[in-house]
């Protein structure tokens, strides 16, 4: 029997080799499972464990209530609730007009030398701790206008988001086909048109899924809050004027020395998941709506 | 001796008017067309008169330059960065490429397919149509509904479409994309279809839609189709031009080209030999 037939006839031994197959893939397949459940696993417990020490401390009160003065028992963040609302929208407003106009100059307009150094810088402010922009803006805004403010908060939180909502702009805008800008050129429409018309609306999602990351994240920022808002022990009528927020109120409680104030601290820490969560399922629906793939 | 001279004038003139309307209209007339891609060179002097309401097909090799031919006829080169080009380019008389001619003027009246089907993902297949018009100003709503019906009819896709105009473009088959490409190219009523490979991803069946589709469009606009499958070349088209390494080798009627080549090239590349 020569080597080539000997070859054959072990190529033919199926069996074995479908079965160190199978075996490869049910290895491979219980490392990804692995890999998932460890992902998984302190996402859940975190959830747990909030829902655990918060929920008891979560009722009517707490998110229609101001809070209590010191030593007093219940109250709530009615108030903070707001307060971040309020500073998550002003945020909003500087932050993902001017992300998303700048990730298309990066994607679209830039010349090729420009828009490396533009990334670069983009991808350098991304990693500039946030209470670094707090102090920025303490300086150039807050001192200037001698108040702490609503304003400055949301300041503050927009320009965390700037680099971070025109950089997912400017990598969704480079994944869609080069066939689709070149269809619309076709058709004698001109550039912007393109870009704002069809390119805009085919990476829609990715861009949605950009600003609501950008939101989460700043939507649990407390260091450049704590410069430029400072927080607010009851309603705030006026933007120029300090304000309250989830995230300052669950700091200061959380750092008292009453156990009580600890509840409500897990309890707006609660609040502060939910509201990033329904941020992101009504904005989605939202989108969803007559809209394609 | 003045009447017979008037007489012999007259019927000079009456014969030269017939053969005039004899002979085709001239669609684009092309002089010495060059083009750059940064230094490198990818067309050379290329001089054609491509007929109106006929069918031109550019064969060569990969490489030769017939895409960047294509390109050059509706100023679609000029996306690329770094492109330039050189000569003349006249639709019905009209350079091109004069100074207060506008890119996106000259891709309304010359219209492109592409190799790959590229229905917008987020619109749907009316929108589809309808996106050249609506993004060039027109929204009146009784055009819109005629121009969509008309231009998917032309396009031999309107009896596939029309109870589902609201589903989205990537959801029809290949050739039905393609087929789709091809209406929302015609709704903007170029009076040039530029077709770039636009078989080359499709099955047989879906490619003879399209080639069949071809010969009735040829009655409403002119048609230039860049081919890299000789028997299309030679089923379609009226006329066909071989380019080879950026230059244009032999230009003539299509039967001539395929079976009574002048160039010894040309007879190299038809026949199969190279290529």
């Amino acid at each position: 029997m020569n080597s080539t037939s000997q070859n054959f006839q072990q190529g033919l031994n199926t069996k074995r080799i479908y079965s160190t197959r199978s075996f490869k893939n049910g290895l491979v397949t219980a490392i990804l499972g692995l890999a998932t459940l460890l992902v998984l696993s302190p996402l859940v417990s975190m959830l747990i464990f909030l829902i655990k020490e918060g929920a008891s401390s979560l009722n009517w009160d707490f998110i229609t209530q101001l809070p209590k003065p010191t030593g007093e028992v219940g109250g709530g963040m009615a108030n903070a609730i707001i307060g971040s609302l309020v500073l998550l929208s002003l945020a909003s407003l500087i932050g993902v007009p001017l992300g998303i106009l700048g990730g298309i100059y990066l994607a679209e307009y830039g010349t090729r030398k420009f828009v490396i150094w533009v990334r670069f810088a983009a991808d350098i402010l991304n990693g500039v701790p946030s209470i670094v922009w707090g102090m920025v803006v303490y300086a150039v805004f807050v001192i200037p206008f001698k108040t702490f403010s609503a304003y400055a908060g949301g300041i503050a939180l927009g320009l965390i988001m700037i680099p971070l909502i025109m950089r997912t702009t400017d990598e969704v805008l480079i994944l869609v086909p080069q066939g689709y800008r070149e269809a619309g050129y076709a058709l004698g429409l001109s550039r912007w048109r393109i870009i704002f018309s069809i390119i805009l609306r085919t990476a829609r999602k990715g861009i949605l899924t950009g600003v609501l990351v950008a939101i989460a994240r700043v939507s649990g920022e407390t260091a450049p809050l704590l410069f430029t808002a400072l927080g607010n022990v009851s309603w705030s009528h006026d933007l120029a004027q300090p304000i309250a927020a989830l995230p300052l109120q669950i700091y200061t409680y959380a750092i008292s020395p009453y156990e009580d104030l600890h509840h409500q601290a897990w309890a707006g820490a609660l609040v502060l998941m939910f509201l990033v969560l329904s941020i992101n399922i009504i904005a989605r629906y939202i989108s969803r709506r007559k809209a394609y793939n | 001796m003045n009447a017979i001279e008037e007489l012999k004038n007259k019927m000079f003139l009456a014969a030269n008017v017939q053969k005039n309307t004899k002979q085709q209209i001239t669609a684009f007339e092309i002089k010495n067309l060059k083009l750059w891609y940064a230094s490198h060179q990818a067309l050379f002097d290329v001089s054609i008169d491509i007929p109106a309401n006929q069918v031109t097909s550019i064969i060569g090799p990969s490489g030769c330059g017939k895409s960047t031919f294509l390109r050059a006829l509706n100023r679609m080169h000029e996306v690329t960065e770094g492109a330039r080009m050189d000569g003349s380019v006249k639709l019905f008389g009209e350079d091109l490429y004069a100074k207060n001619v506008d890119a996106a003027y000259v891709r309304r009246r010359v219209g492109m397919v592409f190799q790959k089907s590229n229905p917008f993902p987020s619109l749907s297949i009316s929108e589809n149509v309808l996106v050249g018009l609506r993004l060039n100003g027109i929204s009146d709503i009784k055009t819109l509904k005629q121009r969509l019906e008309e231009s998917l009819r032309l396009a031999a896709l309107w009896d596939e479409v029309k109870d589902i105009l609201d589903r989205p473009g990537i959801s029809l088959s290949g050739g039905q994309q393609q087929r789709l490409c091809i209406a929302r190219a015609l709704a903007v009523q170029p009076d040039v279809l530029l077709m770039d490979e636009p078989c080359s991803s499709l099955d047989p069946i879906a490619t003879m839609r399209i080639e069949d589709l071809i010969q009735t469009l040829k009655e409403k606009i002119s048609i230039v189709i860049v081919t890299h499958n000789m028997q299309q070349a030679s089923r379609c088209s009226d006329k066909t031009a071989f380019f080879y390494l950026g230059r244009l080798i032999e230009y003539s009627d299509t039967r001539t080209i395929f079976t009574n080549p002048m160039n010894p090239q040309t007879e190299a590349y038809v026949s199969g030999r190279f290529g």
